[in-house]
């Protein structure tokens, strides 16, 4: 069994249906990327994944029905998403922000050797631990984000759009980083509107257009299709 | 060697510090009274009835970042506890040490009444309903005298016992240590000492667990619920704290007057304590303290000195003292604001935010050299 399994995921902005049932799975330890425009419902999926949004149909993770579960249970149960934009808490430091990660456990001797495993994984983190996380660059923002998500031990760690705004060169490092966690055997939900980086990266993937999955194949298939070529690829 | 390395203060220094500043506040009264006149030791009684009130809100705006307009509607529900349940009004004299903790606990059952629905709002839209809310309460305080004559109404409660704790009255003047100690001078001391719970509680608050989830919804609401924060308890918890420190003062004040009537409660008050928060350095204890003395003591300054100082430079009064407490008060305001926007005592987190606003040129570098790195 996957380790999440959504079937006919329905969201509602008021009158507006921003999501009209859509299906993802995600198998344990896998990689899978979630492409589409802007406005396709990417961000929406994940927020009703996270429990930030009332939504209908059938979440199940970890072999359980996520109905009526609030999102502080499905982060204590490894469902973390890591928002977009990153959501750092601006004016605490990138090491409280870090130990925010860890807000839900209280094993304090594990907490404080996985921060120092975390600064071995982000070594630009560690050089800035004292400052204030809004006064990063966007770059290490997204490091302090993607970190403090790590710090709740994720089973499923879900990310929307990592790369927004960033840099080119930037962008390559946070790709790595995230590589570096699937090789970790986190399993990845990754949103993104570079299709060909997180194609490249991902073993599977969706697109999603208006609300609706329109293709969904292994990432290379997608990468040589010519739907996705001409719609995201600019090919 | 910097001036911050100068500045540092020693661990003796601190010490010195610390029994300067508790001598002072142990002869405060005394010093008041000799200097001023006894009019002046009820200002600094007060002083600290406002600065338990502004603590109280900090937790709900500086820690929590929830905008609250309404605040002393729980400084009435506390006061009006302690009238109604220790008054002739319904002849009930209940004792000081269990109208207070009802009075308290009645307090924080509103503030979380009002801040079920409140829930989803922010910014502008949570300040619209608090706002209404406190109007709520003080209306309902002025009509609750008919059918049943619940309140008295708008003639409010009189006659309200003095604050006693066993057989000793806070409303009499008692010979302690060869001292005579008059009521205002008892009122202080048991005002300090519940101010220094206040402050230790909202120190305590600060570094807890707790306090870091409401500095958390603070930054950034979906992101601390993405941490697994409890954003919906936890903003509740942050509305029924605040408004228990309400009630708490609100049942002193009562009892420190003797008299209570909707009059106290209105907006204007709200936007005192919240000015008191914002002034003083909202999130920083220090400044909220800061902030509640410098809002009781100037104001009551310029009401007693500013009539006489026109007398003496124009040879009569041009201007009411009173349209110019609030005209000066609204100047102040506005300096503060322009030059020292995270108060007149900001918190560290704040002060370091500032001057790093100075180094944005710095974080574009940064973001160069991370990227070439």
């Amino acid at each position: 069994m996957n380790l999440l399994e959504v079937r006919n995921l329905k969201v509602s902005y008021g009158g507006i249906q921003a999501l009209k049932g859509v299906d993802i799975d995600v198998a344990q330890g896998e990689l899978v990327a979630l492409i589409g425009s802007n406005g396709a419902g990417k961000t929406t999926a994940l927020k009703a994944l996270a429990g930030l949004l009332p939504s209908s149909g059938k979440v199940h993770y970890a072999e359980r029905s996520l109905h009526h579960c609030a999102t502080h249970q499905r982060v204590r149960d490894g469902l973390v998403l890591v928002p977009e934009g990153r959501g750092v808490f601006a004016r605490m430091s990138v090491e409280e922000n870090l130990q925010m990660g860890a807000y839900c456990r209280d094993d304090k001797a594990a907490i404080a050797q996985e921060l120092a495993q975390l600064y071995t994984l982000f070594p630009r983190l560690a050089e800035r631990r004292a400052q204030l996380a809004g006064t990063l660059s966007g770059g290490k923002q997204q490091m302090v984000a993607m970190g403090r998500a790590m710090m709740s031990r994720p089973k499923l760690l879900m990310l929307d759009e990592p790369s927004m705004g960033l840099a080119p060169l930037m962008v390559d490092k946070i790709f790595e980083t995230i590589r570096a966690i699937a090789a970790q055997g986190i399993s990845i939900l990754l949103v993104e509107q570079n299709a060909r980086l997180a194609l490249e990266i991902a073993s599977r993937g969706y697109v999603l257009e208006n609300g609706l999955i329109t293709l969904s194949d292994s990432a290379a298939k997608l990468l040589g299709s010519d739907a996705v070529q001409r719609a995201y690829l600019g090919v | 060697m910097n001036i911050r390395e100068i500045m540092r203060p020693n661990k003796r220094n601190a010490w010195l510090a610390f029994a300067a500043l508790a001598l002072l506040l142990l002869v405060l009264p005394f010093a008041t009274d000799a200097l001023l006149g006894r009019g002046w030791v009820r200002i600094v009684d007060f002083a600290l009835l406002y600065i338990m009130l502004a603590l109280g809100l900090n937790i709900v705006v500086g820690y929590a970042g929830l905008l609250d307009l309404g605040y002393v509607a729980f400084f009435a529900v506390g006061a009006y506890t302690y009238a109604l349940l220790s008054s002739p009004q319904f002849g009930l004299h209940l004792p000081f040490w269990i109208v207070l903790p009802i009075g308290a606990l009645l307090a924080c059952v509103f503030g979380a009444l009002l801040g079920a629905p409140t829930l989803k709002l922010r910014g502008d839209y949570l300040a619209i309903v608090t706002l209404g809310f406190g109007e709520i309460i003080r209306i309902f305080l002025n009509n609750l005298n008919a059918p049943i004559n619940i309140t008295n109404g708008p003639q409010g409660i009189s006659q309200i016992d003095a604050i006693r704790i066993a057989e000793f009255s806070f409303g009499r003047s008692h010979e302690l240590f060869g001292l005579t100690l008059p009521s205002v001078h008892l009122y202080y001391y048991l005002f300090l000492a519940l101010t220094l719970l206040v402050v230790f509680v909202s120190l305590r608050l600060q570094d807890s667990r707790i306090g870091r989830a409401w500095m958390a919804i603070r930054e950034d609401e979906v992101a601390a619920a993405a941490m697994g924060i409890n954003t919906r308890n936890i903003k509740l918890l942050a509305f029924a704290m605040g408004a228990t420190f309400g009630g708490v003062a609100g049942g002193l004040f009562a009892g420190f007057q003797g008299f209570v009537s909707p009059e106290s409660f209105s907006l204007m008050e709200s936007i005192m304590i919240l000015c008191m928060v914002v002034l003083g350095g909202m999130g920083n204890i220090g400044g909220v303290v800061l902030g509640g003395v410098l809002l009781v003591v100037l104001p009551e300054a310029l009401r007693n000195g500013a009539g006489p100082a026109q007398q003496a430079l124009f040879g009569n009064t041009l201007i009411d003292p009173e349209s110019l407490r609030m005209l000066l008060f609204g100047v102040a305001l506005i300096v503060v604001m322009l030059w020292r926007p995270a108060g007149l005592w900001p918190s560290s987190q704040r002060q370091r935010e500032l001057e790093a606003q100075d180094g944005a040129a710095q974080q574009e570098q940064d973001t160069v050299y991370d990227a070439s790195k």
